[in-house]
């Protein structure tokens, strides 16, 4: 708990040593005032990296232009649910991103997805669950990544960022799918192991 | 309850990424609520999502871009007033089915339309929004029964409800989902003491091995 305090008042330094910590303090501002102006710098920031996940997944230009929007709008309506313990802001954006994107570009349900946010709302281990993630900043997160092999990146990008099924890596890389299975194994063991109690 | 068996973590990775249709993406949000350590396993691989969105190459929004999106938070808060939530089906949080399962099957186990298909198997099918390749079920094997050994075209998983069965892999009770890919076969068998239900996803038809079974199968389908 200690860890979650200090983040909510980060010193002048860290602010600048860490855009994560900034990225915090934007969504504190629109959580608690509506800030618009922190909103503005979150969307300038976060805008342009939506837009290319969104066109690597597939979108043209205008679709992608439509998500961006519709992304920024939940970030904004839904600010109050962003706790700053559970982890950075780029990954809380990502999932709303994620949901977007299988709402509107694979047409599918991102219900289940709002389902365990909803559970996590009202589940008692919220303490716990903060007390875990409150270290994660997101800068980390990136070297952390950048840290595993090419083949265990390229894999992740392809993931996370392409939207490419599992069969559909393994079909590109030309590989065995269980082959990228063990990969992604991999490469999450890693990274569960370099989070751990940042 | 305490879970024994949980998610492959290459399963938390594809549902971090988005990567599971429906019927996986239901199944494994319904673990996911009764498992506190693979919750904590997703939010980890979401973090990956976050990571790579930080360092990916911007490509630049149109110019009116965010005066669109400041617009229309302005007209947000003025349109704040009105109701705008759709009726959703009640969700309870005090249920012995799990709250993603529930906008399927209603909140209780014991209202489920059964239908027989061999004899100490009932199945109840389950009709998902988006059209899959993969298939969502609930299955109810009496207690003490053997379902025939199988192996998958594909993925499969089963999460326990109710109940329990044992195969090679352990015994699983409530809570508990076997994660299985398609290489690995499977001889479940319900402990003697009460029925299982339990929730099934699988990625293509799964093929019985033996005559008898493949007969079987158009009647089970499992």
């Amino acid at each position: 708990m200690q860890v979650a305090h200090r983040m909510k008042q980060p010193s002048e330094d860290q602010v600048l040593q860490n855009p994560g910590d900034d990225h915090k303090r934007l969504m504190e501002s629109v959580s608690v005032s509506q800030d618009r102006e922190a909103f503005k710098s979150l969307f300038v920031y976060f805008g342009p990296r939506v837009k290319a996940i969104m066109m690597k997944s597939g979108a043209d230009h205008a679709t992608a232009d439509d998500l961006v929007q519709d992304v920024m709008m939940t970030v904004w309506r839904k600010c109050a649910l962003y706790k700053p313990a559970r982890g950075a802001v780029s990954t809380w954006i990502f999932t709303i991103a994620r949901n977007a994107r299988i709402d509107r570009l694979r047409r599918a349900s991102s219900r289940p997805y709002d389902d365990i946010d909803d559970f996590e709302l009202v589940s008692d281990d919220a303490d716990a669950e903060q007390e875990m993630l409150a270290g994660q900043r997101a800068s980390l997160v990136s070297q952390a990544i950048s840290a595993l092999p090419d083949e265990q990146q390229q894999i992740m990008e392809m993931a996370f960022i392409s939207d490419l099924p599992q069969s559909e890596i393994a079909r590109k890389l030309s590989l065995p799918l269980g082959t990228v299975k063990s990969r992604m194994r991999l490469a999450y063991g890693k990274l569960r192991i370099n989070l751990k109690d940042v | 309850m305490t879970v024994q068996h949980h998610l492959d973590d290459a399963t938390l990775m594809r549902f971090a990424s988005g990567d599971l249709d429906e019927a996986f993406s239901v199944i494994v949000a319904s673990h996911l609520v009764l498992c506190k350590a693979c919750r904590h396993g997703v939010r980890k691989a979401e973090n990956i999502g976050g990571g790579l969105l930080e360092s990916v190459d911007q490509v630049p929004l149109r110019a009116e871009a965010i005066d669109d999106v400041l617009a229309l938070i302005d007209n947000d808060k003025v349109c704040d007033q009105t109701p705008q939530q759709p009726v959703k089906m009640p969700i309870t949080h005090e249920s012995d089915v799990p709250e993603p399962l529930q906008h399927f099957i209603g909140p209780s186990l014991d209202q489920i339309a059964w239908k027989t298909v061999a004899p100490g198997i009932a199945k109840h099918m389950i009709n998902l929004q988006s059209p899959a390749r993969s298939s969502l079920y609930m299955l109810r094997i009496a207690a003490g029964k053997a379902v025939p050994e199988h192996g998958h075209g594909g993925n499969e998983m089963t999460l326990v409800l109710s109940g329990a069965y044992r195969d090679d892999m352990g015994i699983f009770g409530p809570g508990d989902i076997e994660d299985l890919d398609e290489h690995i076969e499977h001889q479940p068998k319900v402990l003697p003491d009460a029925a299982c239900i339990c929730l099934v996803a699988t990625e293509a038809p799964t093929r019985f091995k033996g005559f008898f079974s493949r007969m079987l199968q158009p009647l089970v389908g499992i």
